[in-house]
């Protein structure tokens, strides 16, 4: 036991130990190493290969130091990185013991042997562990004068992340966390002796999603990053904590930011929830915020049809009037920040009086609207690592929530926890889990929900968002949530979704989880808003309002093919106020186009899955840009009825003093499961979900992340690839009325009457090429 | 009316201040001889070499090392020493250089090895000319030349940029980008082994 298992909360009683440090008596949990009980007494051991949240290794050696037992020394020094503290045990480190001393210099001499002199080009010259140790503990000269090991440089391992092998100093991290945390061994040591080195399998690419976390853990400058190669110098930048905005992960980052531009984004440290580790696209994926189409003035659209830009009193004159007096509604869309969905909130509420809002720019449900209201969903990254059983259900953690996949990776890993996915198929993530797969279907879900068996108050069930893609699955899993006591988790993709449900941003909730519906809730948020009253009226779904006969709507980030086929031209009838950063399939339609921050620029919270909130402050302060919340206010101010919200502060300390609704709740209404569709010959059921990279628009301009991305394939089973006479490999089309996706097919687990494809993939958006996402009956045909 | 002007005390010495505005009064010929040689001095003067140079039309060369406008050298096959390195940058005390270096692409070489400078600028608002910035060059790209002569009517004039900062191409030299001397690397360039350009890198300046 090392001491990475100290973050679980266990309750026997910790034995704890005793031993001497340089002099200096320490008591320790028993499985304490001694390089890290000399880090509580502030005595810094030199080290490479050792990371907390990795098994010991004692690869590099540098931690050497002299330990003697009840008065019986070791031999030789010892690597302080293997070895727990005892009881009895007296470490003399390298400053104390001229032993240990001479040791470590002498190990870091043979480091440096074959360790390039090219620091002026390497990236991580200047935040360099290797540079600063061979400052503090090797000889300040050289004594080498044979000719250095060389290897072709920089290998590329993947599309984004290049390979110096001559740099490494072969400490094996990065093949440890792969194999440890990420659960994708593509990277290894190979040969033997002073040939050793770092390389990837021939056939296979480090095409992990988690690669990023290599090159920010690797000491030297071995392996790099091919975005950020050769950009920056750590003096450059100017580094701010930040939260992701990519998913509901809720990663603690740090944005490293040059002269107003975004350089690097590294993974930040919150042992609570995402430890020291995040997803690729979270760290590679930035670029949106300079693209050449960001919004840059306000713009009204003229009598010719064109837009303009103006100036932000004729904007906002413009959006108020055609948002005054008109039957209106507001698409928050799922990116915004807890302080932007709160504005959007009461803006719909105040400014507008309706309730016809919602934040849910995917397929959605009025079983999902009312399983939000009423649903206390408590699991967190805590329950998962002491769960004794992970039940996923339409959920695949590793595509949709990749922070996820690595807190039940490190249990199955550890203590082999038992994972069951309730899935149409065993896609790679859920292999990895080794998790019992029960295989179903679009639709037929609910039935196996019913039929779980086994949970208990340890348990956690973890739901995707794709489960409100089938009617009467989210009733059943309250039913087995309340009878097996296990805790709930609802994993949306999308980072702002669990902060908008806390801002009352759906049509059936008011900030706070008050109900539309309850009159008490309805008076005490008219009284905090000092308004009259507030509409009894449960407004309309996004589906409702994009197929309604509104006349305006307020729309913040947005895509409408993330909602239907025809949601463009439904919309583009309608009078529109988008609030975007980027020009997009909106802003094409708008009346009124008022440029808004990325989340860079401005300050703001989002709210992860477990509903933690994670604040985070603006990285990018020279700009005119300003939060969604900021524009709201002055937007009211427009129409006359304000919702005095002039900064995020302001929002955030309104929201906070408003509180969570302690009076009586509803129960949910249980919804019987509709039959699964009926398909026969050539036809399939349609099934999909989002890769973790994709076409997604805050992907755009990431060539070398996209370098990385799974390939896009149609998944069918064996009997099918049978009947229709193909291999793996070979063309396959879907089609239906509608349109026609070709693409390789791989012949997966699968269930016989469906097939899979990415829903917005390479050459396969499901949206835009076949109107339908999944639950529909599509035809199968060889290419 | 005088009287009320002397100090009452010489406390902070303003009598003798004052005496020092008296007229000499002591006109003895002894003193006069002392007068005349102070003037043999200015009379002597007049027939030295005159040190006055008559700048801008008369210009002296400054001393060998003197510390004046910055170069960016060039290798012997006229590839840019310059790795973009930022060494310059870091050591810099008046935050006066600023440097982004970029990769060498295939086909778009400027210097040896891996990586270049792409944008490399010297404020001489800012920079106070004490040359630490030559120290920390690991590949001597950075030289100082003694060129003293760097004022003009706008700041941004002064930001000089890479393309007024480079070394002129002498004989033998080819504009970057080309590639590398044929069948050698950036360690060859760094010992001094590339002397010349081959004819596969390019048309050289021949003068």
């Amino acid at each position: 036991m090392s001491i990475q298992e100290l973050g679980t909360e266990s309750q026997v009683q910790i034995e704890m130990i005793t031993c001497v440090i340089d002099g200096f008596e320490i008591t320790v949990p028993k499985g304490t190493l001694v390089i890290r009980a000399a880090e509580k007494l502030g005595i810094q051991i030199p080290r490479f290969c050792d990371h907390p949240l990795l098994a010991p290794a004692g690869a590099c050696r540098q931690c050497l130091v002299d330990i003697e037992i009840n008065g019986r020394a070791f031999p030789k020094p010892q690597a302080s990185c293997t070895i727990p503290v005892e009881n009895g045990m007296v470490v003399k480190t390298q400053l104390t013991s001229p032993v240990a001393d001479k040791a470590q210099k002498g190990v870091m001499e043979l480091l440096l042997i074959n360790h390039p002199l090219d620091c002026p080009v390497c990236d991580k010259g200047g935040e360099c562990p290797l540079q600063n140790q061979a400052m503090s503990n090797g000889r300040p000269e050289s004594r080498f004068e044979g000719i250095k090991r060389t290897f072709e440089k920089p290998v590329p391992i993947s599309s984004q992340v290049l390979l110096d092998r001559e740099r490494c100093v072969l400490c094996a991290r990065c093949t440890r966390f792969s194999e440890q945390i990420a659960g994708d061994p593509f990277i290894t040591l190979n040969e033997r002796g002073a040939l050793q080195q770092v390389g990837i399998y021939e056939e296979e690419p480090f095409d992990s999603y988690y690669s990023g976390n290599t090159v920010q853990i690797c000491p030297v400058g071995a392996l790099t990053g091919t975005s950020y190669r050769f950009r920056a110098r750590p003096f450059d930048l100017v580094s701010t904590d930040s939260a992701c905005e990519h998913c509901a992960s809720g990663c603690a980052m740090r944005t490293d930011v040059r002269r107003g531009k975004t350089l690097r984004r590294l993974a930040g440290e919150d042992a609570d929830v995402n430890e020291e580790w995040n997803c690729d696209k979270g760290r590679w994926a930035f670029k949106y915020e300079v693209a050449k189409n960001r919004v840059k003035s306000p713009m009204v659209r003229d009598s010719n049809g064109q837009l303009q830009e103006v100036s932000w009193p004729e904007a906002l004159a413009a959006a108020a009037e055609g948002l005054k007096n008109s039957r209106s509604g507001v698409l928050v869309g799922g990116r915004a920040t807890i302080e932007d969905a709160y504005g959007y909130s009461k803006f719909a509420r105040v400014a507008l009086g309706t309730n016809n809002i919602d934040f849910r720019a995917r397929r959605h449900s009025q079983e999902e609207s009312e399983f939000l209201e009423t649903t206390k969903l408590t699991a967190t990254y805590k329950d998962i690592d002491n769960a004794d059983h992970i039940l996923l259900v339409n959920f695949e953690p590793e595509d949709e929530s990749p922070i996820v996949f690595l807190r039940i990776y490190k249990q199955v890993h550890k203590r082999s926890i038992k994972v069951t996915t309730i899935a149409p198929l065993a896609s790679r993530g859920s292999e990895k889990l080794k998790a019992k797969l029960i295989r179903t279907t679009a639709g037929d879900e609910t039935q196996a929900i019913t039929n779980i068996s086994g949970l208990t108050g340890k348990s956690v069930i973890l739901l995707g968002e794709r489960i409100s893609e089938t009617e009467g699955a989210l009733s059943a899993v309250v039913k087995l949530a309340a009878d097996s006591g296990a805790k709930l988790g609802w994993v949306p993709r999308r980072a702002g979704e669990r902060g908008a449900i806390a801002a009352g941003a759906l049509p059936n909730l008011l900030p706070g989880n008050r109900s539309v519906s309850d009159p008490a809730a309805r008076i005490d948020m008219a009284t905090a808003w000092s308004i009259d009253s507030i509409s009894n009226e449960p407004g309309m779904s996004t589906d409702e309002m994009v197929n309604s006969d509104l006349q305006a709507l307020l729309i913040g980030g947005v895509d409408p093919m993330d909602i239907s086929a025809e949601a463009k031209i439904k919309l583009s009838k309608k009078f529109i106020v988008s609030l975007e950063i980027r020009q997009s399939d909106i802003t094409e339609i708008a009346s009124v186009v008022l440029p808004v921050a990325a989340v860079v620029e401005k300050s703001g919270s989002f709210m992860d899955w477990q509903g933690k909130v994670r604040k985070f402050e603006a990285a990018i302060d020279q700009t005119l840009n300003r939060s969604d919340v900021r524009i709201l206010s002055m937007l009211a101010d427009e129409i006359g009825k304000p919702i005095n919200l002039p900064t995020v502060k302001s929002a955030r300390a309104e929201l906070d003093s408003l509180g969570n609704w302690d009076g009586p709740s509803s129960d949910m209404k249980m919804r019987n499961p509709t039959a699964a569709q009926k398909v026969s010959g050539d036809e399939a059921v349609l099934i999909s979900w989002r890769n973790l990279l994709d076409k997604g628009s805050l992907q755009d301009g990431e060539e070398n992340l996209a370098g990385t991305a799974r390939k896009s394939t149609i998944i069918i089973s064996n009997s099918r690839a049978q009947t229709l006479n193909v291999r793996s490999g070979e063309h396959v089309r879907v089609s239906n009325n509608y349109g026609a996706i070709t693409l390789p097919c791989q012949i997966g687990d699968i269930d016989e009457s469906s097939v899979w494809l990415p829903r917005n993939s390479l050459n396969s958006q499901l949206i835009r090429n076949l109107s339908v996402v999944s639950n529909s009956v599509v035809k199968v045909t060889k290419a | 009316m005088a009287d009320d002007l002397v100090p009452r005390s010489d406390e902070f010495g303003l009598a003798h201040a004052d005496q020092s505005k008296a007229p000499i009064t002591n006109q003895n010929t002894a003193s006069f001889g002392k007068q005349l040689l102070g003037f043999w001095v200015t009379f002597k003067t007049m027939f030295k070499k005159v040190n006055t140079v008559q700048y801008p039309e008369v210009k002296e060369p400054t001393a060998p090392r003197f510390h004046g406008r910055h170069q960016l050298n060039r290798h012997p096959d006229g590839l840019e020493k310059c790795i973009g390195c930022e060494l310059c940058a870091w050591a810099c005390p008046a935050d006066a250089i600023y440097v982004e270096g970029a990769d060498n692409k295939e086909g778009e070489r400027f210097s040896p090895g891996e990586r270049y400078g792409k944008v490399y600028q010297i404020n001489y608002l800012r920079c106070i000319f004490c040359g630490l910035c030559i120290e920390a060059c690991p590949t001597r790209a950075l030289t100082m030349t003694n060129e003293y002569e760097l004022a003009d009517n706008t700041r941004g004039k002064l930001i000089f940029e890479k393309d007024d900062l480079l070394g002129p191409l002498r004989a033998g030299m080819v504009p970057p980008p080309h590639p590398m001397y044929p069948n050698t690397d950036d360690s060859n360039y760094y010992r001094g082994e590339v002397t010349s350009s081959h004819p596969s890198q390019g048309i050289a300046k021949n003068d």
